[in-house]
């Protein structure tokens, strides 16, 4: 059994900093927004948990993708690592999200396209581990773990693209203009990139601290079967 | 393994995925299990909604596309289970690795055959709903837009019917897999055929129909290069 890499044990503490910091900046230091009040500050969390489920939605993809070229079990498990944590971090988004949306669309869910795609992207995720639950075979298992996330990878823009063609009412952050566009000043954006960068770092520490687990899981079911045999 | 004395025969790729679609359509019209299952369920669903949902004339108009595509999709499970459960309790599976044509044609093969059960299916409940419920169906851009989506919906579940047949919960495993994919398919199905129905002008249609043929065509493609990963022993 190794010991916690240092790099890791100070990622630890950072993330947690970073973490608390984020709260305090989101909760006390950022304005007051004029239309929407006090609620409004979960957005800095919602926008940074809605990024880090992004990068590991687009990681599972992307390491789906090399283990089905290369075929060697580190790409599952790093794909497996992506798709858990971005699992967690989805779901968060969608309880902020709801938070926000009560007060703010007096509604606490809406069929709106990002919101119903997240939705369905956790449909996937869960589909994803009732699919490696039911192979027992590691190998198999993760050729078809992969398979299936490259197919989800497909089919989730497309998802979103199709609900879009309706109406959306959910604001847009960055990018595209009008009326729809949050005014933000310069300090909520300190804020918000801020909390970006924050989850960043906890996603990474998060993300060694799954491989190292999944390092030790591949360990003991090595052992198991020695002692069987 | 490839010695100089014997040249093995090899089908071309075409007449290999027909031979597998033939050996399916013949099992079938032998046995009649699928198909029958097939039917009966959809005709029963289609007799649930009028006590569900309370189908009166106005509602109609409005959720005949969803309804159709809804029963589709649940008789679709049940085909594409049965048709890759056959294979593999029987062992078919492994004797069509074993034979010496591509993997992909395997799953080409599979694909029609599986097209044609559902193009059945549609064929006599379409007319069937259409009678019941007194909506007129029988609008050309409605039967493409149920060719179209029939094809995406398959092309991914023979695809993914192949990799549940291997796992231990195998039929439960199917549609929760199948589903959250082929969401796309069944949002344009069902915008795209009641625009038809209801008579919308062509320009509200066409963003769905698109969206429906570039689904066809990334999934048929991305199915046919993965293909080779599911059935690798």
């Amino acid at each position: 059994m190794s010991k916690t890499p240092k790099l890791l044990m100070v990622l630890n503490v950072l993330s947690l900093i970073l973490v608390l910091v984020g709260y305090y900046l989101a909760l006390f230091y950022a304005p007051t927004e004029k239309v929407m009040g006090d609620v409004q500050r979960v957005f800095y969390f919602h926008v940074a948990t809605a990024w880090v489920g992004m990068v590991g939605f687009i990681l599972a993809a992307v390491f789906s993708a090399i283990y089905l070229i290369k075929k060697d079990m580190k790409w599952d498990m790093l794909g497996l690592a992506s798709v858990e944590i971005s699992l967690v971090f989805f779901f968060i988004t969608i309880v902020l999200g709801s938070i926000w949306a009560r007060p703010a669309w007096g509604t606490w869910w809406t069929w709106e396209p990002r919101l119903t795609t997240a939705a369905i992207l956790e449909m996937i995720y869960l589909a994803y581990l009732l699919l490696r639950q039911g192979i027992e075979d590691p190998e198999q298992r993760a050729r078809f773990g992969a398979v299936y996330t490259l197919l989800g990878g497909l089919s989730v823009p497309m998802t979103l693209l199709s609900i879009r063609l309706f109406r959306t009412i959910h604001p847009v952050v960055i990018g595209g203009g009008g009326s729809e566009t949050m005014g933000m000043t310069d300090s909520m954006l300190f804020v918000m990139f801020y909390s970006i960068i924050a989850f960043t770092v906890l996603f990474v520490t998060l993300f060694w601290h799954r491989i190292r687990l999944g390092i030790y899981q591949e360990k003991v079911e090595r052992l198991k079967s020695e002692i069987y045999n | 393994m490839r010695t100089n004395q014997v040249t093995a025969y090899k089908p071309s790729f075409i007449k290999s995925i027909f031979a597998i679609t033939r050996k399916d359509i013949s099992a079938e019209m032998r046995s009649r299990e699928l198909l029958s299952s097939m039917l009966v369920f959809s005709m029963l669903v289609v007799l649930i909604y009028y006590f569900a949902l309370e189908l009166d004339i106005k509602a109609r108009e409005a959720i005949t596309a969803g309804a159709l595509w809804v029963t589709f999709s649940f008789a679709g499970t049940l085909g594409l289970n049965r048709s890759m459960a056959v294979e593999k309790d029987r062992g078919c599976l492994d004797g069509l690795l074993l034979a010496p044509v591509d993997r992909s044609a395997i799953y080409f093969g599979k694909m029609i055959s599986n097209l044609v059960f559902m193009f059945i299916v549609e064929a006599i409940v379409i007319p069937l709903y259409a009678i019941m419920y007194n909506v007129n169906l029988l609008v050309p851009g409605f039967l493409w837009i149920t060719v179209l989506g029939s094809i995406g919906y398959v092309a991914v579940g023979t695809l993914l019917s192949a990799m549940t047949v291997q796992t231990r919960t195998r039929d439960v495993l199917l549609p929760i897999l199948l589903f959250p994919l082929v969401i796309p398919v069944l949002i344009a199905a069902v915008k795209a055929s009641s625009g038809f129905i209801q008579g919308l002008p062509m320009e509200e249609i066409l963003p769905w129909m698109n969206l429906l043929i570039v689904y066809d065509v990334v999934f048929t493609a991305g199915s046919y290069m993965v293909f080779d990963n599911i059935v690798e022993e």
